[in-house]
């Protein structure tokens, strides 16, 4: 396979015009095509120079709502990690020539769709609705908790809930330096600050998971546009390069889960760094899908950020925190600053301005090589992308 | 009052690949497909092995033995057909015959301060069964 690397760059990058609990109604729809709009204007581009539109499912129903008659579409809806899977394919297909300007979008009303529509079981015949559903493992913290009581029984409970209070308590400290973030919202109350006694104490939701393991639920759009090199170079904004990519997926439903303490990152990962040609030490950020906080402490460890079992070694001493020395999740993460039920495309959307300085009180200074790791379904899938600038 | 508010628990729909399974927990009786060719038991059951692709695949009998291999106790109720029942444990348990399951650990008295209480990775179990609506019978575990 010949090595595509550097063959496209991202351009524009954004949320919907708002983001967090949105008591107005918006539909996936109109985030998605808000999110569009506000990412082909950071790039410089209209509606009409998109050939082609990547997103987690429904392209026809997003193409039509903006008017977008794409010659490539890819709707790979694979959870969360989906839209750091569509860079890699985005960069495929650009490299190939059958698109130029792709647009990899996604909206969801996450938070106030709960209010609007009852949540009922569909009777279906899957085998997750006929073997785990009428068990009661409905929903993420459900389906992961089974993989953290494993790690918990094969590495030590306390080591386990010791690194996840550090990363919980990391990525608030980012959120705070973001004003997207909804702890800044008054409406969902939650403190700027937690201190590990908050973590500790916050209510149980499925053991092993306290309330502050898990991510938020919001409403959010988030885009970004890739190109080829060509018309990268006289766009708005500096190109950020996609070095390396990796996908895959071992699983769907989490009692399928080969082995419930490693992920496809241990994949995924190695293949995106090798296509780069770079190495774990050279990173200058980490942008890492926290469903979980214990998601976050596999992904390392998956992807070879230190061994099995060591992620509190890794985590200790608010290293990932604001001055740490392995700056991760600096928007906040899902934990903190937004998920509005699938989160990958603002891993993407905070690497890039990280890359191109715009970070403000957040910026991680010099910040020249970063990767995204997406987390999908229940630790199904996993993309890594490998993203720098000039 | 409430309870006429509260929804039956999710009942399986079964397949063409599966309705002998459901057939078999309705007497009871717990069994799982295994693999002539890789000699391999598999669960969710499916006719083509999915670790040698084979088509020489058959039922077998569990013993209902089984060991305790991930668990979480749930506080908050996934659907409104559980609300009445929190705390309760869903879990994956590694049968004898050589796969895992996904089910629930019953007879378990759960501290809602501590809510992992006395469940211990690794420790065995013994097969019982839960009554739903239209007949059918969910195989969980309890501690043997």
């Amino acid at each position: 396979m010949s090595n595509l690397s550097r063959g496209a760059a991202i351009v524009g990058v954004a949320e919907s015009d708002e983001i967090g609990y949105l008591d107005n109604r918006k539909s996936d729809l109109q985030l998605h095509a808000e999110a569009a709009y506000n990412a082909l204007e950071d790039a410089g581009l209209n509606k009409n120079d998109v050939d082609a539109v990547f997103a987690a499912g429904n392209t026809l129903g997003l193409a039509e709502h903006m008017g977008i008659q794409p010659q490539f579409t890819d709707g790979t809806s694979v959870g969360g990690s989906s839209f750091v899977i569509h860079a890699g394919h985005a960069l495929a297909a650009i490299s190939a020539g059958y698109c130029e300007v792709a647009l990899v979008t996604h909206g969801s009303a996450g938070y106030s769709r709960r209010f609007f529509a009852a949540p009922g079981l569909v009777r279906d015949n899957s085998p997750g609705a006929q073997f785990e559903t009428p068990y009661g493992f409905i929903g993420a913290p459900i389906n992961y908790a089974m993989a953290c009581s494993r790690y918990m029984h094969e590495i030590g409970e306390d080591r386990t809930r010791e690194a996840m209070s550090e990363i919980a308590v990391a990525t608030r400290k980012w959120a705070k330096l973001n004003p997207k973030a909804l702890i800044h919202d008054p409406r969902a109350q939650i403190p700027l600050d937690m201190s590990f006694d908050d973590y500790h104490n916050s209510r149980w939701v499925c053991w092993p998971f306290h309330l502050l393991d898990c991510c938020l639920v919001t409403d959010a759009g988030g885009a970004y546009i890739i190109t080829t090199p060509e018309r990268a170079k006289d766009l708005k904004k500096p190109p950020v390069w996609i070095l390396g990519a990796g996908e895959g997926h071992d699983h769907s439903i989490i009692s399928q889960m080969p082995n419930l303490t490693s992920l496809i990152a241990r994949e995924t990962g190695p293949k995106a760094f090798q296509m780069a040609g770079v190495k774990h030490s050279d990173f200058d950020l980490a942008m890492i899908y926290d469903s979980f906080t214990y998601t976050v402490m596999l992904t390392l460890e998956s992807l070879g950020f230190c061994g099995r079992g060591e992620a509190l070694d890794f985590v200790k001493g608010q290293r990932t925190a604001p001055g740490g020395d392995f700056p991760m999740n600096t928007a906040g993460g899902g934990l903190s600053y937004t998920h509005p039920g699938a989160y990958g495309v603002f891993l993407v959307i905070e690497a890039v301005r990280q890359l191109r300085g715009e970070c403000g009180d957040r910026q991680v200074p010099d910040c020249k090589l970063t990767f995204c790791h997406g987390t999908g379904g229940s630790l199904s899938s996993g993309g890594t992308v490998v993203l720098a600038r000039d | 009052m409430t309870q006429q508010n509260i929804p039956d628990k999710p009942i399986p729909y079964p397949t063409q690949e599966t309705s002998f399974y459901w057939e078999k927990c309705s007497e009871r009786e717990l069994w799982v497909r295994n693999c002539n060719e890789c000699k391999q038991a598999y669960f969710y059951p499916r006719d083509i092995c999915p670790y040698c692709f084979s088509r020489d695949t058959i039922w077998i009998k569990c013993s209902g033995k089984a060991t305790l291999h991930a668990f979480g106790v749930v506080m908050r109720p996934p659907h409104r057909a559980w609300s009445e029942e929190v705390p309760f444990i869903v879990a994956m348990v590694d049968l004898e015959e050589g796969c895992r399951m996904p089910t629930n650990i019953v007879d378990v008295e759960i501290d809602t301060k501590n809510p992992r209480s006395d469940l211990v990775i690794g420790m065995d179990l013994e097969l019982s069964w839960d009554e739903r609506t239209e007949g059918f019978v969910v195989p969980v575990f309890r501690p043997a």
